[in-house]
């Protein structure tokens, strides 16, 4: 690749680095850190950015740092962890599958944790900590369970796609009679978790996110030479040393315990998963894995996305779910006639 | 024409690749039961036989590609699925029948991805691994080929960029599974030609499946007919490729001659009746 | 090859010899039975327990007794039952047949994602408030979205994993929008979470009588086009040299399963499964012929609906378990099993 540059120093080190990406890295970190100040500043009680910044560094009035350190800065912590934990789920996941629509949206991972935290709601009528608890529940339950049916002698991208595919029916199925035989009361909940929303996230959310991602981020990037040799197809890359099954299982514990996570935290976030790794490729223009930019995007477009939701609609009004939602759809409906037409799904 | 079919007897040559007693299998489907083979080093091994005889199982299983039910696999002593992947990487490379290209690569980045083995964390790519991914280009031919995107090259472009790869693995061993099926002739006898230059110039020990027999007596230094999972025969191909091996392996009755360039076993079809009788009769 | 014989001769598989054509027959008529004893089941058992007497009285000498209003009731869910299983069971075996694709099944293909979009809008945006309102929408949607993923799928060039995941694909972008407009609105809400599970217990007399010409025509329509499939599931060049016209059948096909799957979903609400399983297990003791393929899905579809139906009243007296959620929860099973039991490469 002609944006390719290497990096040598003294000790036999070298590093290749694609100048591309890079740069694609970098502008979607200040974006994200440029969203984020702005919806920091936005609600029923605007601050200008100047403000925001000052504050931030610990400069504010007694009354600005209430309202950003306390209600709104947690609230955008979680939409950038979440948003990055889904941005590099949703790469993890399309890169071991093979294909750009094997998103843990398309395999049911939310649906599984929809589950969760409807079993939670309605049958145990569960404070928003223990729903919470329930949903991680079960996503990890559902993915492990996709990822064993999906299992005979190794798991090809194929299988676990068509499998994910079922599980989500059945799993969608559950959520559909729970969802009906429950009070309207407990209903109308249900579904205001299971649009994904970052309306009353705080530090609570904050800290299990950030312990999660700075474990996992480290481990996932390490692994991600292998992953991009694993895009050649299981012999080759055997051939080159990578043990596939190994690196697999890996990346896909980490991909659902972010996914999970995530989800929990902010319910099912539709889309982000699914568009932040593709629309990162197009930028870097890198057909590898590209992990480290779908994370930076998922970040940015998540935080961006609740900034236009409370612009359009009011503070508050309508979940960022949403937004993603209709966003993703389009976007994901356009995915559909591309790749089809280049032959690649 | 030695048949070793049940008995494992060590040969005075070290042997750098061997299989031992192997049972190979796909869920079900047993495709050989109690297989031995030894590489010769410095060899140029061509394994042949009719479709299904598990040519192509034993090279997966050669290479680690597949594990053996019972018996084992030893490479340079060594219990092969035992050892660190990459070790096994510097020591035998691949080429599989069947590989994907990621969208939009170019050459250069496909053939240096066969670096791999060699590189880590911190040494991603050296100085050494420019010059080898050079060279590995030059060689196979491709090297003005550099920047252009794989997925628009024809099959046999493609085929020499898989083997360049493999070639930067700069592995003494390397396996091959049917590197010549859907090329053209001239592309065949180039990949062959190429394949016997690293034999014969580099001292490399290459172990081929192949489909066509005359090619294989051609190149091959040493020969290995697989029928059912078991070796019917093993040897130089002057010794092996006769008439009636033929026969009992593929099944075809033939006769045998010497190709006229190169000396070695060249395989002749016997005609179908009808023509046979019509030259017989013209030539009356 | 036969070259002397005229295409459409060509086409037709080698007759069975007579031993297996009436094996396959007297199957047929045991079918036929099974069903008649599954529908009497759905009439006689359900949530509320009737006596034998009180069912004959209902059927024979209907008076208006609380028996004769429970049994009329359970005859219109098992009329339903029974036009809504084979539409189902038809629609899936023809897909199956038509993308040459065993996991199939017009609920994964997004028809019922289709429906469920359509009737939300209906209900928010169009005030339409009775089942007999929506049954068009529902039909409208489910065939607009079916004939989204055929082409996004790839028509011609559909693998299972494109189908699957097209339809997907599409059934997420519009379960989001469902999701959007329910929580906007508390009356979408109200309604639709109970008409996304599918169920047989919302259906009357009107709704049946309004999706019946609809079933019927699809039913014939595919029906009679088990001879040209038969063709085009051998691959697009085998099936042309055997003279079959490829577009004309497909485009059929295709009406024919929407239509089918879609007044099925109007009807019913979204049942997942039914499509897929019952081609599935006729396949097995049928081989691939569809003129016995799809008689056969005609008559056991509805065992199956109908028995799950039953299964659904009694085991959570004396409240109900919708049918839906039967299937889902035995079909989902079926179709990981099956996918499991699939080499990579067919996949």
């Amino acid at each position: 690749m002609k944006s390719n540059r290497v990096l040598r120093a003294p000790g036999g080190i070298s590093l290749r680095l694609d100048v591309r990406a890079v740069t694609v890295v970098v502008v979607l970190v200040l974006a994200a850190f440029a969203a984020s100040v702005v919806l920091i500043g936005t609600g029923d009680f605007p601050i200008s950015a100047g403000d925001v910044v000052k504050t931030l560094a610990g400069n504010g009035n007694a009354g600005q740092e209430f309202i950003v350190n306390q209600l709104r800065l947690p609230r955008v912590l979680v939409g950038l962890l979440v948003g990055a934990s889904l941005g590099l789920g949703g790469a993890l996941f399309q890169a071991v599958t093979r294909n750009p629509l094997g998103s843990p949206d398309v395999l049911g991972l939310g649906q599984g944790a929809t589950a969760g935290a409807l079993v939670m709601i309605v049958l145990f009528s569960g404070s928003a900590a223990q729903v919470t608890v329930g949903a991680l529940v079960g996503g990890l339950v559902t993915g492990l369970a996709i990822y064993l049916l999906a299992w005979k002698r190794g798991v090809h991208g194929y299988r676990l796609v068509l499998v994910g595919i079922g599980v989500s029916a059945i799993v969608t199925a559950v959520n559909g009679y729970l969802l009906a035989v429950s009070d309207i009361v407990d209903a109308a909940r249900a579904l205001v978790w299971m649009t994904g929303s970052l309306n009353g996230r705080d530090w609570d959310q904050v800290w299990p996110l950030l312990g999660l991602c700075a474990v996992l981020v480290p481990l996932v990037l390490v692994n991600a030479r292998g992953l991009r040799m694993m895009e050649m197809g299981d012999d080759v890359s055997s051939a080159l040393g990578v043990r596939v099954e190994r690196v697999r299982a890996l990346l896909m514990v980490a991909a659902v315990l972010l996914t999970a996570t995530a989800t929990a935290a902010a319910g099912p976030v539709s889309f982000v998963a699914l568009t932040a790794p593709q629309l990162a490729r197009r930028l870097t223009r890198s057909p590898g894995p590209n992990l480290l930019s779908s994370l930076c995007m998922g970040a940015a477009l998540l935080v961006t996305a609740d900034w236009a939701s409370q612009r359009a609609f009011g503070a508050d009004q309508l979940p960022v779910g949403v937004v993603t939602g209709v966003l993703g759809g389009v976007y994901l409906l356009w995915l559909l006639v591309t790749e089809r037409r280049a032959g690649r799904i | 024409m030695s048949g070793t079919k049940n008995t494992y007897t060590r040969r005075s040559t070290v042997n750098r690749l061997a299989a031992e007693n192997v049972t190979l299998a796909y869920d079900q489907r047993v495709i050989a039961e109690q297989l031995s083979v030894e590489i010769p080093d410095n060899s140029f091994t061509v394994i042949v036989g009719p479709n299904a005889c598990g040519k192509s199982t034993l090279l997966r299983a050669l290479s680690r590609m597949l594990k053996p039910r019972q018996g084992r696999v030893l490479l340079d002593g060594q219990v092969i699925q035992s050892m660190p992947a990459k070790k096994v990487a510097r020591t035998l490379g691949l080429l599989p029948q069947s590989s994907i290209a990621p969208d939009g690569i170019t050459v250069a980045d496909l053939v240096g991805r066969g670096r791999y083995p060699h590189q880590g964390i911190l040494r991603q790519w050296s100085t050494e691994d420019e010059r080898v991914v050079q060279a590995s280009m030059a060689q196979t031919g491709v090297a003005e080929l550099a920047d252009r995107h794989v997925d628009e090259l024809s099959g046999g472009q493609r085929q020499r960029v898989w083997i360049a790869m493999a070639l930067a693995q700069q592995t003494p061993v390397l396996l091959l599974d049917e590197p010549t099926t859907y090329l053209d002739i001239q592309h065949q006898i180039d990949v062959l030609d190429l394949c016997a230059e690293l034999h014969e110039e580099q001292g490399r020990t290459l172990v081929a499946v192949l489909h066509d027999l005359n090619h294989a007596a051609r190149y091959a230094t040493h020969l290995i007919a697989l029928k059912d999972g078991t070796v019917i025969a093993e040897g130089a191909p002057n010794d092996v490729v006769t008439a009636e091996l033929v026969e009992e392996v593929f099944g075809l009755r033939c006769q045998v001659i010497d190709d006229p360039e190169t000396g070695t076993p060249l395989v002749v079809p016997a005609a179908r009746k009808a023509r046979a009788r019509v030259v017989a009769t013209e030539a009356s | 090859m036969l070259v002397d014989s005229p295409p459409e001769q060509r086409a037709e598989t080698a007759p069975a010899p007579p031993t297996r054509r009436v094996i396959r027959g007297l199957g047929l008529l045991v079918s036929l039975v099974i069903l008649v004893l599954v529908a009497l089941a759905s009439i006689a058992i359900g949530a509320k327990g009737l006596s034998p007497e009180q069912v004959w009285h209902g059927l024979f000498q209907d008076t208006g007794t609380y028996g004769d209003v429970v049994v009329d009731e359970r005859l219109s869910r098992t009329i339903l039952g029974l036009l809504a299983g084979a539409a189902l069971g038809l629609s899936g075996a023809v897909l199956q047949a038509l993308t040459r694709n065993p996991l199939a099944d017009p609920g994964l293909l997004g028809i019922n994602a289709g429906a469920s979009a359509a009737v939300v809008t209906a209900i928010t945006y169009c005030g339409v408030t009775s089942l007999t309102g929506y049954v068009w929408f529902a039909f409208l949607g489910a065939a607009a979205v079916g004939a989204l993923v055929w082409f996004l799928g790839g028509s011609r060039g559909a693998t299972p994993v494109r189908l699957a995941l097209a339809g997907t694909a599409i059934s997420a972008a519009l379960y989001g929008y469902l999701q959007a407009v329910m929580i906007t609105d508390d009356a979408a809400l109200g309604r639709m979470r109970f008409w996304t599970v599918g169920s047989l217990s919302s259906a009357t007399d009107s709704t049946i009588l309004q999706v019946l010409p609809f079933l019927v025509v699809g039913t014939l329509l595919a029906l009679g086009l088990a001879r040209p499939l038969n063709a085009v599931a051998m691959g697009d060049d085998t099936a042309k040299a055997l003279g079959a016209n490829l577009n004309r059948t497909r485009a059929l096909s295709m009406l024919a399963a929407t239509v089918l799957s879609g007044a099925a979903t109007a009807a019913c609400g979204p049942i997942a499964f039914v499509g897929l399983m019952v081609p599935h297990v006729v396949r097995s003791f049928t081989g691939p012929d569809l003129r016995w393929i799809l008689p056969y899905a005609t008559i056991l579809s509805p065992v199956l609906l109908l028995g799950a139906d039953v299964i659904g009243r009694v085991v959570a007296r004396p409240s109900e378990l919708q049918v839906g959620i039967i299937t889902a929860l035995i079909g989902g099973p079926v179709f990981i099993f099956l996918v499991r039991r699939r080499r990579t490469a067919q996949l």
